[in-house]
């Protein structure tokens, strides 16, 4: 990072000379939701680097959770005789995964070294465990996909060599691919978590829930968009429970996360939060009540899409701005400090 | 899931180059102990730093609050000197600087003033003449963490714990993904993003401890350029003794701000390879008042998203089980 951005120069302003860093929490204009925090700083400066990640990384953890709840509703689909549905989830699920394999790699500072990826394999790293799930996961979709294509050729096309053996691989691949997608969808949490920024780390005790929620409500709503009424039914209770799920741990995560809850309710990411709950609750409430409904359905699919997307966008940026604000690093230490002392390792 | 490491693997006291399966012939831990009541703000740590690492400059302007031109910790500043205004501190007292004769940090003792002290900003030369504010300088670096969380969740395994227990990014194995700049929690180590043409834009880059100097027998830069021993080199464990030694005299001194930071094998990160002796709280210096690794919680983290994947999956099956309509 650059240590000229703009954003350290304009909280440069706000430190007044002499008296370095002692301001009141909260920024001029915002309704703060907790009584002022008082701290000191080294003039206002952040102390975590936020990540060097822009669009293409929620964009992923969109398209990623997309991928995976799309792989298990085809697969739920092929195995209950609903064609359309089958065809939706994967050839939805090829297109996500696309999607996030393009932005994961799009996104790295060197590009063309995107395989050093695939040179070790570490559990301590959540993005190595993720290279694994992905590669796990990616080619049984890919195949599932490439099966559901064969479906479109002519009867004799279909019955030559390498074809016909898609043909047969048809359900296994989509089970494989169903079987690997949950992790696709729950790792990216630990992803978030598993750093320094404020309002990732704190949310890690139900920010997976949030994920997974926000990936098989996506994923439903897909299915509602495209596939036809009368074989939706599932994903109308998927797009219930899923939704449900999203904005219930959400809610606890808001409250489990103490101070670094607030990135979440202000200015744009605020925005994108509310747009997230509203957009959330009425997809799954438009999907409930009208899924049968043609018109209905598609409203209510699209409003789980951009719900997603919002969620992922928003809790992205929420931690950006955590990272962005020292207060964010200092008062919870300090009120750990004052609660409990200094952090120390005992047997 | 925590079987799947070894003991105190993610936290806790360790030896990190045996963790890492360096041998017993393995060196002793380097590191630095920056002692900052002795620190002038001359910046040579700074400029001997960028001069043998080859590190760019990438701007030239003073922050406006202080005369602090180098703003931050970033992939083009492996060390940064803080300078810090602050109200008068207690009366003036002597901090034993190092006099004109080179003399051991420590036992260079409290009445011994050498050159006329101006440790901590303050003038000795009557309380009357002192200021009412004091200047509070010091030089930051990577800690080289015991626990180092950028280690920890480098995906390419760039980054790498040294034969001396330092961590170190090979620059031809680094992708440039940026998951090491939000897991550090000292904000150290950034992606390079210029200025263009210069080496390594695109991947992470810090502080080496100077690993080639190591290689080699010689002092780190810095510590070879810090001309008023603020900043010593060694061997961790005598560093941390030395840093125990010198906090003592200053309590004795009457300077009862000096603590230090990073020097407890106990604390957040299992013990800095670089700790600090600080004469204020260390968020007004720019770091975290009681730092955790954030891989601390990682087997929890790995058991939430098991569970949240299990669910998904039950979920998903669940919806179909239904009857058709």
């Amino acid at each position: 990072m650059s240590p000229a951005e703009p954003h350290l120069e304009q909280r440069d302003t706000e430190a007044v000379p002499g008296r370095p860093g002692r301001r009141k929490g909260g920024r001029g204009g915002e309704r703060s939701m907790v009584p002022e925090a008082e701290f000191t700083s080294y003039y206002g400066r952040p102390i975590v680097k936020p990540a060097p990640w822009e669009a293409d990384i929620p964009a992923y953890l969109f398209a990623g959770g997309l991928a995976a709840g799309s792989s298990l509703i085809a697969a739920g689909a092929d195995l209950t005789g609903r064609p359309a549905l089958r065809r939706t989830g994967r050839l939805g699920a090829l297109g996500a995964l696309g999607v996030s394999m393009f932005a994961l790699v799009h996104d790295l500072g060197k590009p063309s070294r995107f395989y050093n990826m695939l040179r070790t394999a570490k559990l301590t790293s959540p993005m190595s465990v993720g290279t694994w799930i992905l590669s796990l996961y990616g080619p049984w979709a890919g195949l599932a996909a490439a099966a559901e294509g064969t479906r479109l050729l002519p009867e004799s096309a279909r019955r030559r060599a390498p074809v016909a053996l898609l043909g047969r691989l048809d359900r296994p691949t989509g089970v494989l691919a169903a079987v690997f997608a949950p992790p696709v969808a729950a790792y990216t949490a630990v992803l978030l978590s598993d750093t320094a920024t404020p309002s990732w780390h704190e949310a890690f005790r139900e920010l997976p829930f949030v994920f997974v929620g926000s990936g098989a409500a996506a994923a439903a709503g897909l299915g509602l968009l495209a596939a036809p009424v009368h074989e939706t039914g599932p994903v109308r209770r998927l797009a219930a429970g899923a939704a449900a799920l999203e904005l219930v741990m959400e809610h606890r995560m808001e409250q489990s996360m103490g101070l670094t809850a607030e990135p979440l309710h202000h200015g744009k990411v605020g925005r994108l939060m509310r747009a997230a709950k509203g957009l959330t609750a009425a997809g799954a409430v438009g999907a409930a009540l009208g899924g049968r409904h043609r018109g209905l359905a598609a409203a209510s699919g699209l409003a789980l899409l951009a719900g997603s997307a919002c969620t992922r966008f928003g809790i992205f940026e929420a931690g950006q701005a955590s990272a962005r604000d020292p207060k964010y690093t200092v008062v919870p230490q300090r009120e750990r400090l004052e609660r409990e002392g200094p952090v120390r390792y005992r047997e | 899931m925590t079987s799947l490491f070894n003991d105190n693997d993610l936290w806790g006291p360790l030896d990190p180059s045996a963790d890492a399966g360096y041998g017993e012939d393995r060196p002793a831990r380097k590191g630095f102990f920056t002692d900052t009541s002795i620190c002038i703000g001359c910046k040579a740590c700074e400029v001997a730093c960028k001069e043998w690492n080859d590190v760019p400059a990438d701007h030239f302007d003073m922050t406006a609050t202080s005369y602090d031109n180098s703003h931050s910790l970033n992939a083009n500043q492996w060390r940064h000197v803080a300078f810090v205004e602050r109200p008068a501190g207690p009366a003036p007292v002597d901090l034993g600087m190092p006099g004109v004769a080179p003399t051991d940090a420590v036992s260079a003792g409290s009445t011994a003033g050498g050159a006329g002290s101006t440790a901590g900003g303050l003038l000795d030369n009557g309380a009357d003449a002192a200021p009412d504010f004091r200047w509070l300088m010091s030089s930051d670096v990577c800690k080289h963490c015991t626990h180092a969380a950028c280690l920890d969740v480098c995906p390419t395994g760039s980054l790498f714990r040294s034969e001396f227990g330092t961590v170190v990014v090979q620059d031809d194995i680094c992708n440039g993904c940026g998951y090491c700049v939000p897991a550090c929690p000292y904000g150290v180590i950034s992606r390079r993003e210029g200025p263009d043409g210069s080496r390594n834009v695109g991947i992470a880059q810090k502080c080496t401890l100077c690993y080639d100097r190591l290689d080699a027998g010689k002092t780190p830069a810095c510590a070879q350029a810090c001309p008023t021993q603020s900043i010593q080199f060694g061997d961790v464990e005598e560093l941390r003794e030395r840093a125990d030694a010198r906090v003592a005299q200053l309590h004795e001194a009457g300077v009862m701000d000096a603590r230090l930071y990073g020097n407890d094998p106990d604390d957040g990160v299992g013990g800095a390879g670089a700790f600090f002796l600080l004469l204020d709280e260390p968020e007004v210096y720019g770091m975290p008042p009681d730092p955790v690794v954030t891989t601390k919680d990682l087997p929890q983290m790995f058991r939430r998203a098991t569970t949240a994947a299990v669910v998904m999956f039950a979920g998903a099956a669940l919806s179909f089980l239904g009857r058709r309509p």
